[in-house]
C-alpha cells in the first residue's frame, strides 16, 4: 500500500550535514565526524542503542543541545542555509518553518495549560503572522485532517490530559507539518505506543513526508520498526557511525560487526531462532578509547582495531554503503533471514498429563473502581514458559501481580500445586512465598539503592533460608555465577551498575529464594536490544532447567523466541490462547491478526 | 572576584560558614558561663549604661552587664531548640512512615489529625499550651516538637509514598518481610537525606520559636539570662544602649543562620548529586 | 512565626518536596470523587468550565473543612478550658480564698460536665457570641472585631506589596539563573529567612525610626477612633516586617517552580518549534510556574496569620495579635478561645480558596 504512493521523480537535496562534533562542556565528545544527506521525500533513521548519540544529532539539527553540551563544529544546511551558524532571531525562524522537530514522549511535551488550538495557532502565529482569523482556522482543520485526527471545534479546545497517547503524538506531527517544512526530525517518536498505534502513526508520517516531499530523518532504537519505515539507515555506536547503508542493502548485507549482531539480536516474530546477544554493554562517554568504539565487543577484533579509528569508507564509488571497520571479511556473505514453518528446535516439550504446577481459576480485578480482570482461568504446567500478551491496559500485568500476591483488590482462586493459595502475598506461608518470584520491568528500581547486592541477596537468604547463612560467601558467588555476572561485584551499589547487570542481580535474588515459577514482567523493555537477547537467553536456560516462566511482554518477537504458550489479552479478558507456534502462525481471532500484522519485523514476508 | 564569585556558586561554603556559625555559637553557649565576668544577676552600673572599661557591652535595663548575660543567656535556647527539633523529628518520622506504608485507614486518620493541628500556626499552639500548663523548659520544648510534628508527618509520609511504589519494596512486600523490617531497612535509609535537610530547617524554625516565645515573655522567665527574654527587657532603652538589644539578636540570628545554611548546603549538595546521577544515565 | 518553609521547596529537592505539598489534599479528594462516578469518555465534551465532579468536590472539600472546624473549636476548648490547670485559680491569682475560686467556678460553669460546657459555649459560638471577656466585661465580639479589621487590613497591605514584589523578583531571577546577582540574591534571602521577625522588626526600627534614619514612627499610635487609611505611616513599619520575612520563602518557591518548567520538556518543544522567547516565557513557562506558587501564597498568608502576633507586640499594633497576648497574659479565656478559633479558620478558608484555585487553574484537576 505504501509503495504505491507516488513518490517524486527527481528528488532535491533536503538536508545535507556535514562533520557535525558534539561535545559536552568539559570536552568529551558526545558525537563526532557526523555527515550525511537526506534528499526531499525521503527517510532516513538513525539507529543506535543508548549512549549511541541519536537524540544529540537528532536535535542538533535544529542547532538545539541539552544542557551541558555544545556543538563544537559542523555545517547542518537546510534549503541552503547553515542552522548552525545563524542568530537567535534566524534561528528561531528556521525553527518549527524549515526544520520541525517531533519530540520522544508525547505526553509531556505538549503544554498542560493551553488547548489543542492554542498549540497550532501559536505555532501559525509564529511563522506565518500574516495569517488571518479564517485562513488560520483552516490552516489548523487542515493540519488535524492531515494526521487523521478529528478537527471539529469539540476536540480543538480539548486539553493534552485529554487525548490518548497515540492523539497526543499525532497532534505534536501537526504541529510539525502545519508549517510545510523541509525537514522533520522524529526522535523516537513512537517508543511510548502501542503496537497497533504505533504502526498507525509510522504510515501516516510516510504517507505525510512522500506527499509533501519532506526529509525525515527518523530516529530509533528498534531495527524493525526502521525497516518498515526508512529509505536509508546509519547504524551508530558510541557516538560515531559504523554503518550506512539503503534499508535494503542493510538488511540484506549488513557489514558492520555491530549490525550484524544488532540484527541477530532483535526476537523476531518471524524467526524461529533465539536472538543472539552481543557480549558486554555500551561504552559510557568517557571510556571510549582511541581505537573503534565497538573493538571491546566485537567478535573479529585484532590488535589494530585498539589504537586506529577505523574510517567511514564508501565500499565502491557507485554504491551508497559506506562502512567503519578495518576488517571486514573479503566477501560478506548476504545474510539469510529466512521465515521459517516449523516449530522451533528450542521449545521445551511439555508433558499433557502431569499436575499444573499453578491454576487461576476466575480471577477479576478492579482498579479506581473500573474492572481491569474479567474472570480470567488458565493453568500453568511445570518447566513451561507461558507468555501473557497485551496491549497497554489489556491487565497481563495485572495478572502477573495477583499471582505475586501484589494486587490486594483482586478476587477468585488460585492453586499452587494443587494447594489453595492466598491472593494476597501477606497470607502465603513462607513455604509457598518462595516459591513465586517476580521480575521488574524497571531495574533501575529493583533494588534497594542503599544496599550492596551481598547485602540484598543475602537478606534475602536470611530470610527464607537463615542455614545457608554460615556459608554466606559462596552463597553470593554462585547466585552471581548462575547469572552469568562477575561475583567481584557483590560490593557495589545499584547506582555502579548497568540496567542489564541490574536486571541479572534481580534475577539472582529471585534464584537464591529456589523458585518453582519465575513471572518476568516486561524484563527487558527498559534495556537495549543486545543486552535483552543476554537476558532472554539466561531465562530459557532457567526454564530448560525445570523452573516455569510467565512471561508478560507486549512484544511478539520474544513470545516466539522464549515462549511455548501463550495467551492474548484484550480489555483484561483472554481474547485467544493456544500454543505459541500455531497461535503466531494460524491465528484466529481478529485482534491477534491485528496484533501480528502491526507488529514490525526484520523478515520480508 | 574570582574568588567572591567561588564562593557564593559553592555548596560547600555554604556548609563551611554554616558549620562554624554553628558551632561557635554552640560553643559560646556551652561555655558562656564559665567565662562570663560577672554572675548573670549581678547589678554593675547605672541602668543602661554604655560600653565602658569592664563593661565591655555596657548594662541593660537592670543594669546588669550586658556581655555576662549575654554569655549565660544562650544554654537555654541551644539546647531547647536541638531537643524539639529532634523530638518533632522523631515523633513525625514514627508517625508519617505508618501513615505511608499502611495507607488506607491508619493513614487518613494520621493525616487528617495532622492537617487539624496544621490549621494552628506554631506560635500560636505553642502560646496557647504554655499559657495554660506553665513555662517549664522541657514543657516548651516538648510543646514546639508537637507543633513540628504534623509537618515532618507530610514530608514523611509523601516521601515513604513516593519509594513505596519502588520495585524493591514490593519485593520485600512479596517476601513477607516483617513490616518493621521494611520501614527500617528498605524505606528509612531511602528518605533520610531529605529528612536531615528538614532537621536543619526545624532548627533554625525552633531558634526562631523560641527565642520569639522568650521575647513574648512567655519562654524563660527573668530574672534569668535568656537571649530573646533580653530583647524584650531592654527595648525600652532601644536609643539609649542599643547593644543590649543588638548583641543578642545578633547572636539569635546567627544561630539561625548558621543551621539554615547547614540545611540548605546539604540539600543543595545532596540534590546536586542527584541530579548528575541522572544526567549519566541519560547521556 | 517563621513556620512558612513548612513545605519549605529550596531546601529539598522538588520532586521530593512536592509530593507532601501539591499530592496533598486536592488529588486526593479527587481520586475520591472520580472513584464513584464513572468518568465520562474523553471524546464526550463537558460543557462550561465546572463539570460536576468538580462540584462535588468542592462541596465535599468545603464541609471537611467545616469538620475541621468543630474538631479545632473542641481542641481549643479543652485546651483551654479542660488542661490541668483552674480557670479559676488562674484567674483570682494563688492568694485568693478556695471559697471565692469555688463561686468563680460556678460562674464559669467549670462544675458543669466537659460536654455541657462545649455545648453551652459554642451554641452562641455559631452566631458569633463568643461570652464576656474576663478582663474587660465587655462581649468578646466586640472587644476583638476592631482588631481583626486593623489584622486583616495589615495583611492585606503585606500581601499587595509581597506578591509582586516576589514575583517580580522570582522571575527575574529564574530567567537570570546562576547569574551573580541570582546568586548573591539567594544568599541574602537565606539570611532573611534566617533572621527571626522580632529580629528583623527591631533592626527596621533601629535603621529606619532611630539610630541611622528617622522616617517611620517606631511605635504603631494608631487612633481607634480614626481610619487606620489616614494613618498609614504607621503601618509601613510592621508591613515592611511581614514582608521582609516572607519574602524569601516566596522568592525562592516561585524561581525554584519556574526553573523547573523551563527545564520541562514542553518548553523545550515549544522553543524547537520556533515560537518567541516571549511568547514562551509569558504563556508557557510562568502560568505553570504560577500554580505552586498558589499554594504557597496560601501558606504565607496563614503564617502571616498567626506570625503578625510578634510584630503586632513590637509595634504595639493593635491586631488581633497583640490582643491574644495581651489575652494570654491576664488569662482572658473567652477571649484566647475566640482569637484561637478565628485564626485557625482563617487557615482552613485560605487553604480552601488555594486548593479550589489550583483545582480551577489546572485543566486536568478541572476536567477530571
Amino acid at each position: 500500500m505504501l509503495n504505491q504512493l507516488h513518490v517524486q521523480p527527481q528528488a532535491s537535496l533536503a538536508l545535507e550535514v556535514k562533520n557535525l562534533d558534539v561535545s559536552l562542556n568539559d570536552g568529551t565528545a558526545i558525537v563526532s565526524d557526523i555527515s550525511f544527506t537526506v534528499l526531499a521525500g525521503q527517510i532516513l533513521a538513525l539507529v543506535g542503542e543508548s549512549g549511541s548519540g541519536k537524540t544529540t544529532i537528532a536535535t542538533a539539527l535544529l542547532a538545539h543541545t541539552r544542557h551541558g553540551a555544545r556543538i563544537v563544529h559542523g555545517e547542518v544546511n537546510v534549503a541552503g542555509l547553515n542552522v548552525l551558524r545563524l542568530d537567535q532571531e534566524a534561528l528561531r525562524q528556521v525553527r518549527g518553518k524549515q526544520v520541525s522537530y517531533v519530540p520522544q514522549n508525547p505526553s509531556t511535551a505538549l503544554n498542560p495549560l493551553i488547548t489543542i488550538r492554542s498549540h497550532l495557532a501559536d505555532v501559525l502565529r509564529s511563522h506565518e503572522p500574516g495569517l488571518d482569523v479564517a485562513q488560520q482556522q483552516a490552516s489548523i482543520v487542515n493540519a488535524l485532517k492531515e494526521v487523521e485526527l478529528p478537527h471539529e471545534d469539540a476536540f480543538l479546545h480539548r486539553y493534552p490530559h485529554q487525548l490518548s497517547g497515540g492523539q497526543q503524538q499525532r497532534v505534536l506531527l501537526a504541529l510539525s507539518f502545519i508549517t510545510r517544512p523541509s525537514v522533520i526530525v522524529l526522535d523516537e517518536p513512537t517508543t511510548a505506543l502501542d503496537v497497533t498505534t504505533q504502526a498507525k502513526v509510522l504510515l501516516t508520517v510516510k504517507k505525510l513526508c512522500q506527499h509533501y516531499g519532506v526529509a525525515a530523518v527518523y530516529v530509533s532504537h528498534d531495527l524493525a520498526v526502521v525497516k518498515k519505515i526508512a529509505d536509508h539507515v546509519i547504524v551508530l555506536y558510541g557516538g560515531r557511525i559504523a554503518e550506512k547503508a539503503s534499508a535494503t542493502a542493510l538488511f540484506s548485507r549488513p557489514l558492520h560487526p555491530y549490525s550484524q549482531g544488532l540484527i541477530n539480536a532483535i526476537p523476531d516474530i518471524h524467526l524461529h531462532t533465539i536472538p543472539v546477544p552481543i557480549i558486554g554493554n555500551a561504552p559510557s562517554l568517557q571510556s571510549r578509547g582511541a581505537g573503534c568504539v565497538f573493538e571491546p565487543r566485537c567478535k573479529r577484533a585484532k590488535l589494530e582495531c585498539k589504537t586506529s579509528m577505523p574510517a567511514l569508507e564508501p565500499l565502491s564509488a557507485r554504491e551508497d554503503h559506506a562502512v567503519a571497520c578495518i576488517n571486514l571479511p573479503a566477501h560478506a556473505p548476504q545474510l539469510k533471514i529466512i521465515r521459517s514453518t516449523g516449530p522451533a528446535s528450542s521449545r521445551v516439550l511439555v508433558l499433557g498429563s502431569q499436575q499444573p504446577l499453578l491454576e487461576v481459576k476466575h480471577l477479576s480485578a478492579s482498579f479506581d473502581g473500573k474492572q481491569v480482570l474479567k474472570d480470567i482461568s488458565f493453568h500453568l504446567k511445570k518447566g513451561e514458559c507461558l507468555a501473557l500478551v497485551g496491549e497497554s491496559g489489556s491487565g497481563k500485568t495485572t495478572i502477573s501481580r495477583a499471582i505475586a500476591g501484589l494486587n490486594a483488590q483482586a478476587l477468585g482462586s488460585l492453586y499452587f500445586n494443587g494447594q489453595a493459595l492466598a491472593l494476597a502475598a501477606r497470607g502465603r506461608s513462607a513455604a509457598f512465598s518462595h516459591q513465586i518470584q517476580y521480575i521488574f520491568q524497571n531495574p533501575y528500581q529493583s533494588l534497594n539503592p542503599r544496599q550492596t547486592v551481598r547485602q540484598t541477596l543475602l537478606n534475602t537468604v536470611r530470610h527464607y533460608f537463615p542455614s545457608k547463612l554460615k556459608d554466606s560467601h559462596e552463597v553470593v558467588a554462585a547466585a552471581l555465577k548462575r547469572v552469568a555476572l562477575d561475583p567481584r561485584i557483590a560490593d557495589s551499589f545499584p547506582k555502579e551498575l548497568s540496567g542489564g547487570e541490574l536486571q541479572r542481580v534481580s534475577i539472582a535474588r529471585a534464584l537464591v529464594c529456589e523458585p518453582s515459577l519465575l513471572i518476568c514482567d516486561e524484563i527487558t523493555s527498559a534495556l537495549d536490544v543486545s543486552v535483552q537477547a543476554a537476558i532472554l537467553e539466561l531465562i530459557k536456560s532457567l526454564q530448560r532447567n525445570g523452573l516455569a516462566i510467565i512471561f508478560v511482554t507486549h512484544n511478539l518477537g520474544i513470545v516466539r523466541s522464549i515462549s511455548d504458550r501463550v495467551l492474548v489479552l484484550k480489555h483484561g479478558r483472554i481474547v485467544e490462547s493456544g500454543e505459541v507456534d500455531t497461535l503466531l502462525d494460524q491465528p484466529r481471532q481478529p485482534y491477534t491478526k491485528e496484533l501480528i500484522n502491526d507488529s514490525p519485523s526484520i523478515v520480508d514476508i | 572576584m574570582h574568588a567572591i564569585k567561588q564562593f557564593f556558586y559553592s555548596n560547600n561554603s555554604q556548609i563551611n560558614v554554616g558549620l562554624l556559625l554553628t558551632s561557635l555559637i554552640l560553643l559560646l553557649a556551652i561555655l558562656g558561663p564559665w567565662l562570663a565576668p560577672y554572675a548573670a544577676q549581678e547589678m554593675v552600673d547605672a541602668r543602661y549604661s554604655l560600653p565602658q572599661a569592664g563593661i565591655a557591652l555596657g548594662t541593660d535595663y537592670l543594669g546588669q552587664d550586658v556581655f555576662s548575660r549575654v554569655l549565660h543567656g544562650g544554654i537555654s535556647i541551644v539546647w531547647m531548640s536541638i531537643a524539639s527539633a529532634l523530638l518533632g523529628l522523631v515523633l513525625g518520622v514514627v508517625l508519617g512512615l505508618v501513615a505511608g506504608f499502611f495507607k488506607g485507614r491508619v493513614d487518613q486518620v494520621i493525616i487528617w489529625t495532622a492537617d487539624i493541628f496544621l490549621a494552628f500556626p506554631h506560635l500560636i499552639l505553642v502560646l496557647l499550651v504554655v499559657s495554660m500548663l506553665g513555662r517549664d523548659k522541657w514543657l516548651i520544648a516538648i510543646t514546639v516538637a508537637i507543633a513540628f510534628v504534623p509537618g515532618v508527618i507530610r514530608l514523611t509520609r509523601g516521601l515513604a509514598l513516593s519509594i513505596s511504589k519502588h520495585e524493591y519494596i514490593e519485593v520485600a512486600e512479596m517476601m513477607g518481610y516483617p513490616h518493621h523490617q521494611i520501614l527500617l531497612r528498605e524505606i528509612l535509609p531511602n528518605i533520610l537525606t531529605p529528612l536531615l535537610i528538614h532537621l536543619g530547617t526545624m532548627l533554625s524554625w525552633s531558634v526562631a520559636l523560641l527565642s520569639g516565645l522568650s521575647f513574648l515573655g512567655y519562654g524563660v522567665a527573668p530574672p534569668e539570662a535568656d537571649w530573646g527574654l533580653m530583647v524584650n527587657e531592654n527595648k525600652g532603652g532601644l536609643q539609649i544602649q542599643p547593644f543590649s538589644i543588638l548583641v543578642p539578636i545578633l547572636l539569635i540570628a546567627l544561630f539561625a543562620l548558621g543551621t539554615n545554611l547547614l540545611a540548605e548546603g546539604f540539600g543543595r549538595k545532596f540534590s546536586r548529586i542527584n541530579e548528575s546521577t541522572e544526567v549519566s544515565e541519560h547521556a | 512565626m517563621q513556620n512558612l518553609e513548612l513545605k519549605d521547596f529550596s531546601s529539598v529537592t522538588p520532586e521530593q518536596i512536592s509530593l507532601p505539598a501539591t499530592a496533598g489534599p486536592i488529588d486526593r479528594g479527587l481520586a475520591e470523587v472520580t472513584e464513584h462516578s464513572s468518568p465520562l469518555p474523553s471524546h464526550v465534551r463537558k460543557k462550561g468550565i465546572i463539570s460536576t465532579n468538580l462540584l462535588k468536590w468542592i462541596a465535599k472539600r468545603t464541609l471537611s473543612s467545616i469538620l475541621g472546624l468543630f474538631v479545632i473549636s473542641m481542641l481549643v476548648f479543652v485546651a483551654t478550658q479542660a488542661l490541668p490547670s483552674d480557670p479559676a485559680r488562674v484567674i483570682l491569682g494563688p492568694e485568693a480564698s478556695e471559697e471565692a475560686t469555688q463561686i468563680l467556678r460556678h460562674q464559669l460553669g467549670l462544675d458543669q460536665s466537659l460536654v455541657t460546657q462545649y455545648l453551652h459555649w459554642i451554641k452562641p459560638a455559631l452566631v458569633g457570641d463568643f461570652g464576656i471577656s474576663i478582663d474587660s466585661k465587655m462581649p468578646v465580639v466586640n472587644l476583638i472585631a476592631g482588631k481583626v479589621k486593623n489584622t486583616l487590613i495589615l495583611l492585606g497591605l503585606t500581601l499587595l506589596v509581597l506578591i509582586p514584589a516576589a514575583f517580580t523578583i522570582g522571575i527575574y531571577l529564574a530567567l537570570h539563573k546562576d547569574a551573580l546577582l541570582d546568586r548573591l540574591a539567594i544568599s541574602f534571602l537565606i539570611f532573611v529567612k534566617a533572621v527571626p521577625s522580632f529580629a528583623i522588626a527591631y533592626g527596621l526600627v533601629m535603621l529606619l525610626s532611630t539610630l541611622v534614619f528617622n522616617i517611620f514612627p517606631a511605635v504603631s499610635l494608631i487612633q481607634a477612633n480614626q481610619s487606620v487609611w489616614s494613618q498609614l505611616q504607621f503601618m509601613v513599619l510592621p508591613m515592611l516586617t511581614l514582608v521582609l520575612s516572607s519574602l524569601p520563602y516566596l522568592v525562592r518557591l516561585i524561581r525554584g517552580s519556574l526553573i523547573e518548567v523551563l527545564q520541562s520538556d514542553f518548553i523545550i518543544s515549544a522553543h524547537l518549534r520556533g515560537l518567541s522567547r516571549t511568547q514562551i516565557i509569558w504563556k508557557y513557562a510562568i502560568p505553570n510556574a504560577v500554580i505552586p506558587a498558589i499554594q504557597a501564597i496560601a501558606l504565607i498568608s496563614s503564617v502571616l496569620l498567626g506570625g503578625a502576633l510578634v510584630v503586632e507586640v513590637v509595634f504595639a499594633y493593635p491586631g488581633i495579635g497583640s490582643a491574644l497576648n495581651a489575652a494570654v497574659d491576664i488569662r482572658d479565656i473567652p477571649v484566647i478561645q475566640a482569637v484561637v478559633v478565628f485564626l485557625a479558620s482563617g487557615v482552613m478558608v485560605i487553604n480552601l480558596l488555594a486548593d479550589v484555585v489550583t483545582v480551577l487553574l489546572t485543566p486536568k484537576l478541572r476536567t477530571a
